[in-house]
């Protein structure tokens, strides 16, 4: 048994297809990004070594920090957004008709395109004809915002689809997770005579805190490398206003072929998303995790 | 009292419903509308008629071409990636070697990483092969990239099949192929039909790979087909409203007939978001 299954040949048939492919596709483009950087390059001609202007450079770019500070912006949106599908997914789970149908409804927005999103929400953000503006003028509001072409609007009216993406899949996981919860505990609670809150609150929330921990992770990470719908509705306009870190950096290389800068940036997009999970697992880390 | 509290969290629920589906369901009204009606009636108004033949004109003025490439792209990728995973799956859990965990650890970060640090030197790579505005470009980069995901899924099925399994089959002289892929391979079927789905919604929708990769409008997918093809409909919000449509149906088919596995495979995938 052992021999065979020990056999090294084959176990290099087995693996070496997967490992090759993701160590050529992601990990050497990855490691190439750094290098990149540090050159003079315009994607076509020659590379010309500059050590690490491109690095100093970005350092000193004010495009690029407010480009992070719209990506950080979006991370904090994200983050605190979980409480609100938190606070859904707690009724969502307390043995409620139809739940499993109304999860399946949330979850839909996450099976589309971030192309189709965003074309869906330029037309609903549309000043005129959009079912946005439409709503709003037959409350009253008499000048509705143009959203998209507002740089003081656009950041935050571009956050709405993207909350309106994922909002699905924050509930999915946290129903998931809060339906693992053992009855007999829920049931030892109530016949103690705690409340539908202290048992939402002191045992359903505490329970789930490993899984809530995971969902910030993924949030916050997930915003720092945001682009696809941002990069459709808006390009990063008007004038920068909804630039981030990803499409800044496609920006630099696909657009000015500047590739030898947009690498710089690539790769420091990567530090700073590596750097950015640390933080947050150590920010969001106990001592010890609940059992049941 | 109780009961009040209850219905108005029922409400809660009902209104996020609503915002969630409204919005596919406002565009699905303004596909089968004409300009004339978006933009002089109420946008919440039923059309008329149902104007079918927006689809059909889009249909035949180009999506058409973009649909079925990004058939045979999603198809043929979503092919390479289940069965390298299931060997990779097969070759970490079933087999003996140092070496291993390293391996496992190394696609676990291959979830995590962002793809705009990796694009650039990803383009000059396929540039200095020629494979740039070649369609097996995608093919391969969609395969390297969900990878990671889809071994994260099998994985889990993997470690929970019995060793006695290949003992016995290794006793009858049953080589390890035969092992894979005549008894261990056909006993995922349950597991490889949650990552065909994830596989299908990840490589229907990519966007970015294609957009840098493919220039010609003759390999485009859906995705940056559409987005290329409203930029000559501006106006013409029947004709975007068809088209978008046309680019969500099959995954929301999908979703209708196997939402169990949607929903399943979602939750595993939470390690990618």
């Amino acid at each position: 048994m052992n021999r065979v299954m020990s056999n090294k040949w084959i176990i290099g048939m087995y693996i070496l297809p997967a490992f090759l492919l993701i160590s050529i596709f992601i990990f050497i483009p990855l490691l190439l990004s750094g290098y990149y950087g540090l050159m003079d390059w315009d994607g076509i001609g020659a590379m010309k070594y500059i050590g690490m202007e491109n690095y100093f450079n970005a350092i000193q770019d004010g495009l690029f920090w407010q480009s992070a500070f719209h990506s950080f912006m979006l991370a904090l949106f994200s983050a605190v957004s979980l409480i609100v599908y938190l606070a859904i997914s707690l009724v969502l789970a307390s043995k409620i008709k139809g739940s499993n149908l109304l999860r399946k409804i949330y979850l839909i927005p996450m099976l589309l395109s971030s192309v189709a999103i965003a074309q869906l929400w330029i037309k609903v953000f549309n000043p005129s004809n959009g079912i946005l503006n439409s709503i709003l003028v037959s409350l009253g509001v008499d000048n509705p915002p143009a959203w998209l072409a507002e740089p003081a609007v656009v950041l935050y009216a571009i956050f709405i689809p993207i909350l309106w993406q994922y909002a699905g899949f924050y509930i999915l996981i946290y129903y998931a997770a809060l339906k693992n919860i053992p009855e007999s505990i829920v049931e030892a609670a109530r016949i103690d005579g705690a409340t539908p809150f202290q048992i939402a609150f002191k045992i359903k929330l505490p329970l789930i805190m490993g899984v809530v921990k995971v969902t910030i992770v993924l949030a916050v990470v997930g915003s720092l490398k945001y682009f696809d719908l941002i990069y459709v509705m808006t390009g990063g306009g008007p004038n920068g206003a909804s630039e981030v870190m990803a499409s800044y950096m496609y920006k630099l290389a696909f657009s000015s072929n500047d590739f030898g800068y947009g690498s710089a940036i690539g790769f420091l997009l990567l530090i700073i998303t590596l750097i950015v999970t640390v933080v947050v697992r150590k920010v969001t880390a106990s001592k010890e995790e609940l059992q049941y | 009292m109780k009961r009040v509290g209850y219905m108005l969290l029922y409400v809660c629920l009902i209104v996020v419903a609503v915002f969630q589906v409204f919005p596919v369901l406002w565009l699905f009204l303004f596909s089968l509308k004409n300009n004339q009606e978006i933009f002089s009636k109420s946008p919440f108004s039923l059309p008329s008629e149902f104007r079918w033949e927006n689809y059909l004109k889009v249909w035949d003025s180009g999506i058409g071409s973009y649909f079925w490439n990004s058939v045979w792209i999603t198809g043929v990728a979503i092919v390479f990636t289940v069965l390298l995973a299931s060997m990779a799956a097969f070759a970490i859990t079933r087999m003996q070697w140092k070496g291993s965990k390293l391996v496992l650890g190394l696609f676990m970060v291959g979830l995590m990483i962002p793809i705009h640090s990796s694009i650039i030197p990803l383009f000059n790579m396929f540039l200095n092969v020629n494979m740039i505005d070649n369609p097996w470009s995608i093919v391969i980069t969609y395969t390297a990239y969900n990878l990671p995901i889809t071994l994260m899924i099998l994985l889990g099925f993997y470690y929970t099949l019995p060793r006695e399994i290949e003992e016995a089959a290794i006793m009858d002289g049953c080589s390890v192929h035969r092992i894979f892929f005549k008894i261990i391979f056909p006993m995922t079927i349950p597991v490889i039909s949650t990552t065909v789905i994830i596989n299908m919604i990840y490589n229907w929708n990519e966007f970015v790979f294609v957009n840098t990769f493919i220039s010609s409008d003759e390999y485009k997918t859906l995705t940056v087909g559409i987005q290329n093809f409203i930029g000559q409909y501006m106006t013409d919000w029947g004709a975007i409203g068809a088209t978008l449509i046309i680019s969500m149906l099959p995954i929301l088919l999908a979703f209708l007939f196997f939402s169990n596995k949607v929903v399943e495979g979602i939750s595993s995938s939470a390690v990618k978001g």
